[in-house]
Formats: structure tokens, C-alpha cells, sequence
């Protein structure tokens, strides 16, 4: 029964919060728009009714709001503090990175900062320059800060619980398209561990590794590919910082190709440090591994349709560039495939 | 009360000045921010506290961790970069922290540690305690944007958090009238609807009163308060010397603090010999911290990796 079990990536997240404010009242949501009746894509609905005072709206104060959740968190309370768009949290930097990250470690590991907070990376209907960044690199590089992306529902309640049980601040990256996505999520608590890349597909040509909705996209790539004969073994690293590396080395070793797909710009990128990691770990090795690294364009997003669907990675896109990578022969132009969560997406939001 | 004030003033005055005797000789391996003649603003508000109470200060924090609690000792040692700091070695002088007093970690970018304050008080809330937390600041941090959400948040919560602004006038050397508009951070303040009060005096006990009354209020759950409490740098912004030649102030500015100074006036109303024990006490106990930081080991080579991460776990 609980094998059949299947929920949103919105319903998974809704159910991670709802179990673990029962369980621990040191839970706490904070976020614009959490309590409202909408309630942020489904993923906070209800919570403030069925836990009052710890489910609530914030003034629009970026800063000052992560700054609270830091000192509560500080002293013991475990807030889990909701932008609905990663755009934002670019006004909470200094308290993430000067803070929340250095903690524990510039007051000698007097002081825990067990804080989530939840960063919603927007696609699709025009969101545009300020709308759509994903942002996760600046956080990646920080020592002191751990960085998820969960990508499929499984995975984001169960990481959504490990976040808030870690004892140092954690960045949820989750992505607008996913909130739709369907997949098993069982119904009693369970924690996914940091650290774990998951393999989505197995394959033996070739290892793609995407990250968050690029690992949708992959998927469909990798149908794509195996129409030309081509096995994509598809990695997830569902945490970005720790980041598995020891999986995804694995899987590029006995392919001897690594195509690195990033939901971000690729200059100074997760997808250069995957890239860098392994060529690193590989050593001699690295020679006997074609390896690529593939993102948005390095321009700003724009919100044309047309200029939109150039800017991302997309199956078609990904596929020819495996399609490359392996040394198909030939000129192959893979068929347009859409996506129906962004082409049924029509906002506004 | 006057003897007990005397004391905590006394010991920070004495430590900051042997932390100026001994800076020349690069023992203390961290940029120094003393809070010598402004020491009376942390001692006054920390007088109105209870344990369970928490403060969180800044980089110009010596004087608010020790007149919280916060031992000394580890103090000196941290300054010094070893392993027995209060922060391992590895904060140094501007990120001093005593949890277990109920400081709770200085910070070196201004504003920064305003919102934790309320994030405690927050916490309070919460829990339904009646435990008060008590944010200290300068006058430069007005002047960041955090600062206003922060008060904006607390008051629309009526949150149990005491601000207190310690106004020098002085942001390094660029003056309050060339930084702020010529209304006063108090009258500013007032427009969030919550009770203020501004000290302009200088004397610590207006101060205590001041901070009982208002402490009293928020613990009441009256919601947030607002003190601003004027003071005065007596050394340069960083570092263990004056500055009265750099041209940005005037030394005879200085002149009515000089006079006024709380450390001198409050011994002088003690009993001889009481004030003697205290003075006599409190060097016996920076001798005792110095020695203690000499002595200690620097830390290990592993502490470099250490406290990155709550578990054990590497990023890479």
C-alpha cells in the first residue's frame, strides 16, 4: 500500500513541515505568505491552523527576517524560513554567509545555527531577470552552510526533515517546475541523508548529472538518446554542498563520459566544481573521461518565449550534447521535447 | 549597588587599559575595539538583567561580554588566539561569546547581531517566557537598513527585546552629523510608536534606573523599548591608542566625558577601604586572566578544521 503512495513534490514538503512541528515544537515556518491562503504553492496550507503562532507572515524585511530566525535558531528554535523566490534571499546574504554559516565556527562551537531556509528557483510564463535565479553557487562556495536540491517528491521530504533535524544552517533549493512533479513518498517521517547522489537511471555510454528540474529534463534527454542506442546513466546529486562525489566518479570512470547539466549560469558554477571534483579525484585517470559542462546561456533570463526557451538547457539541447560528448557519428538533431509542467504553467506565480 | 557597579566598571576600565599596555607587544593577535569611557552604557543595562536573559552586542563588545558574566579568562586568552578563548582562539577579539551567560556573539559588520536579538526574543515569545533579550548597538548601525526592520518587526510582535543605541557620535572617524539627519535617533525611533528615552548624561545610575523601568516593561510583555545613551570613545576606533592629532575630533570634546568620567565619580563615593578591596581584587584578577592567556596553548592544528559543521561530515 505504502509502495503506491503518491504525492506532489508541494504535498511531500507540506507533509516533511506538518510531521516535524508535531514532533518537535522547536519547529517554526516564517515566511511572506506562508499563512495565507495559498499558503507558498500548497507547501505551508493549513500549518498555521493546525499549529498556532508557529506557522507565520513577515514584513518584507529580508535581512532583518533571516537575521530573526538566526537568533532564534540561535537559542534553540528550529525556524524554517520560506522565500518564494531564491531572487530574494540575495537580501539576506550577509546574515546567511556572515553569520549563520560562521557560527559555530568563529565562537568556537559555543553556538548552533539549526536554520532552513527554503529558496523557490522560478521557470517559466515570463519570470524573468529577478524571478528565476537559482543563486545556489554563492552558497556552495561558503564553508559552514549545506546546500540541497532535492529533485524528485521522495527526496524532498525527506531531506526537507533532515534539514530541519541538521544542526547547521541549510539552503533548500527547490524549483517552481517540481512543485508539480508526482512520485512515492511514504507516509511516515523518514530522513534522506546528506551527501547522497541518487541514480535515476542506469545507463553504460554515458553519466549525466543534473541538477534540480535539470534532472527532469535529463530524463527525458536520456529517452532520447536511448532511441539512438545511446544508455545516459542519470545522476541526481540531491545535495549540492556535501556534494557525492564518490557516485558520480564512479558512474564517469566506467562510462568514460560526463556531461554535467547545472540549473545555473556554468562560469565559477556547481557544474565546474562537479567537473573540477572529479578531474581532481580521477587524477591520471581524468584523460580517459570526456567531460562537459552545460547551464543557462551566460546572459540574463530573459522573458520572451522564444528568447526563454534558448536560455535553458532543454532535452533536445542536452541530448545533442551527450549525443556529441559519446562521439555519435553523424549530424543528429534530437526532436523537440516539452515539457508539460512548463507548458502548462501559466501563472501568474 | 554602588559597590557592585563600581566593580564591573572598574574591571573593564582596568582590563581594556592592560589590553592597550600590552598591544604594543603584539601578544594580542586581533584588531582591538575598546570601550574605554563608554564602558558605563554595558554595565548600566546589564545591571537590570536576570539570568536567562541574553545580550547581543558588537565588535566593540569586551565591555558588554564581561559586564554579562563572561569570564574573564577566556577573554584574555581569546585575544591572544589560544586554544582556552572563549571562542577557541578562533573569533578573537570582535566575536567574543558566552552563552552560558547569556551573551550571545559579537559581530564585526555592523547591525548584524540587531535581528538576533529580536530572534531571541522571538524565541521567548514562543515559548511563553517571560525572558527579556537585549540588543546593543552604535549609532552607525542606525544607519543600516537592518536596523529598522528589526524594530519594525519587534514592535508589530511586541516582542520582549530592549534596544539600546550607544551613541559616540563617531562611525571611525566620520561624525553623526555628516552620517545622520539633524532629528536624533531617538525622535527617528519614536515614530514606530514604541517607548523611548535618551540619556544624555552620563551617569550610570540614571542609566540602571533607566534600564530597570524599561526591562521591567518588556518583561511585563509591553513589547519593545528603545534607549538611546550617549558615551564617549576615549581611544582611537581600533587599536589601543588615542587619535586627539588625526583631525577629525577635538580633543576638547572629550573634556566634559573626562570630567564626568562614571569609573572615577562612582569610587569616589565608596568608602576608602571598600573601594581599595575592589581595586585590589580586580587587578589580583587581570594579573591572574593575563597570566592565564600567556600560559595557554595555542590551539591545535586539528581546531583548524573543527566547528565547521555541526557532525563530522567534509563538504568535499
Amino acid at each position: 500500500m505504502s509502495a503506491e503512495r503518491r504525492l506532489t513534490y508541494s504535498q511531500a514538503i507540506h507533509e516533511a513541515l506538518a510531521q516535524e512541528m508535531a514532533r518537535d515544537p522547536a519547529v517554526f515556518v516564517m515566511g511572506q505568505g506562508v499563512d495565507d491562503f495559498k499558503g507558498c504553492y500548497g507547501t505551508t496550507r493549513d500549518l498555521a491552523r493546525d499549529f498556532p503562532g508557529r506557522c507565520f507572515d513577515t514584513p518584507l524585511s529580508e535581512e532583518g527576517m533571516t537575521g530573526v530566525a538566526i537568533g532564534a535558531a540561535m537559542v534553540g528554535m528550529r525556524p524554517v524560513h520560506t522565500h518564494i523566490r531564491m531572487d530574494f534571499v540575495l537580501l539576506a546574504v550577509n546574515q546567511l554567509l556572515n553569520i549563520a554559516a560562521k557560527a559555530r565556527y568563529m565562537y568556537g562551537g559555543a553556538v548552533s545555527v539549526p536554520l532552513v531556509v527554503r529558496g523557490v528557483i522560478g521557470r517559466s510564463w515570463g519570470q524573468g531577470a529577478q524571478h528565476s535565479q537559482a543563486c545556489y553557487p554563492i552558497f556552495m562556495h561558503t564553508p559552514g552552510i549545506k546546500v540541497v536540491a532535492p529533485t524528485t517528491p521522495y527526496d524532498a521530504k525527506g531531506l526537507m526533515i533532515q534539514a530541519i533535524r541538521d544542526d547547521d544552517p541549510v539552503l533548500f533549493v527547490e524549483h517552481r517546475m517540481l512543485h508539480f512533479q508526482r512520485g512515492h513518498v511514504p507516509e511516515e517521517s523518514f530522513a534522506v541523508p546528506f551527501g547522497r547522489a541518487r541514480v535515476l537511471a542506469e545507463g553504460h555510454h554515458l553519466t549525466l548529472v543534473a541538477i534540480s528540474h535539470m534532472a527532469v529534463e535529463a530524463m527525458r534527454a536520456a529517452a532520447l538518446l536511448a532511441a539512438q542506442g545511446i544508455s545516459a546513466e542519470v545522476i541526481d546529486p540531491v545535495t549540492l554542498a556535501p556534494l557525492d562525489l564518490d557516485t558520480i566518479v564512479a558512474s564517469a570512470r566506467r562510462t568514460g563520459h560526463l556531461l554535467v547539466v547545472d540549473h545555473d549560469w556554468t562560469f565559477a558554477g556547481a557544474a565546474a566544481e562537479v567537473i573540477a571534483g572529479v578531474v581532481e579525484r580521477l587524477g591520471a585517470e581524468a584523460g580517459a573521461v570526456r567531460m562537459q559542462r552545460m547551464g543557462l546561456a551566460p546572459v540574463t533570463c530573459p522573458t520572451a518565449p522564444n528568447l526563454e526557451r534558448l536560455f535553458y538547457p532543454n532535452p533536445q539541447s542536452i541530448a545533442a550534447a551527450a549525443f556529441s560528448l559519446v562521439g555519435g557519428g553523424g549530424s543528429w538533431t534530437p526532436e523537440w521535447m516539452d515539457a508539460p509542467e512548463i507548458v502548462e504553467f501559466k501563472g501568474p506565480f | 549597588m554602588h559597590a557592585a557597579l563600581f566593580r564591573q566598571l572598574y574591571r573593564i576600565r582596568r582590563t581594556e587599559e592592560e589590553i592597550a599596555r600590552i598591544y604594543p607587544s603584539d601578544k594580542i593577535k586581533s584588531p582591538v575595539h575598546l570601550s574605554i569611557g563608554q564602558e558605563f552604557v554595558a554595565v548600566g543595562v546589564a545591571a537590570a538583567l536576570e539570568p536567562g536573559d541574553a545580550a547581543f552586542g558588537t565588535y566593540r563588545g569586551h565591555a558588554l561580554y564581561l559586564a554579562m558574566g563572561g569570564s574573564l579568562d577566556r577573554m584574555m586568552a581569546e585575544l591572544y588566539g589560544k586554544a582556552t578563548g572563549c571562542a577557541g582562539g578562533k573569533g578573537g577579539s570582535m566575536h567574543l561569546v558566552a552563552p552560558e551567560v547569556g551573551f550571545y556573539g559579537a559581530s564585526a559588520v555592523v547591525g548584524t547581531t540587531i535581528p538576533h536579538a529580536v530572534g531571541c526574543a522571538l524565541a521567548h515569545s514562543l515559548r511563553g517566557s517571560d525572558r527579556v533579550a537585549v540588543s546593543m548597538f552604535g549609532d552607525g548601525a542606525v544607519e543600516e537598513g537592518v536596523f529598522w526592520e528589526s524594530l519594525n518587526f519587534a514592535v508589530v510582535r511586541r516582542l520582549p527585546v530592549l534596544f539600546v543605541c550607544e551613541n559616540n557620535f563617531f562611525a571611525i572617524h566620520s561624525s553623526l552629523q555628516r552620517r545622520q539627519p539633524a532629528t536624533s535617533i531617538t525622535e527617528r525611533v519614536q515614530g514606530f510608536g514604541l517607548p523611548t528615552r535618551c540619556i544624555g548624561s552620563g551617569d550610570v545610575l540614571e542609566l540602571v534606573d533607566a534600564s530597570r523601568e524599561a526591562v521591567a516593561a518588556v518583561r511585563r510583555g509591553e513589547g519593545p523599548r528603545f534607549l538611546e545613551v550617549h558615551a564617549y570613545r576615549w581611544k582611537e576606533h581600533v587599536g589601543p591608542n588615542e587619535d586627539w592629532g588625526a583631525g577629525y575630533r577635538a580633543e576638547g570634546d572629550a573634556a566634559p566625558w573626562w570630567a564626568n568620567d562614571p569609573v572615577r565619580r562612582l569610587g569616589e563615593s565608596l568608602p576608602a577601604s571598600e573601594r581599595a578591596a575592589i581595586e585590589a581584587a580586580v587587578e589580583a584578577e587581570i594579573a591572574a586572566a593575563i597570566d592565564f592567556a600567556e600560559q595557554s596553548p595555542w590551539p591545535a592544528a586539528e581546531a583548524l578544521f573543527a566547528d565547521v559543521w555541526a557532525g563530522a561530515e567534509s563538504v568535499t
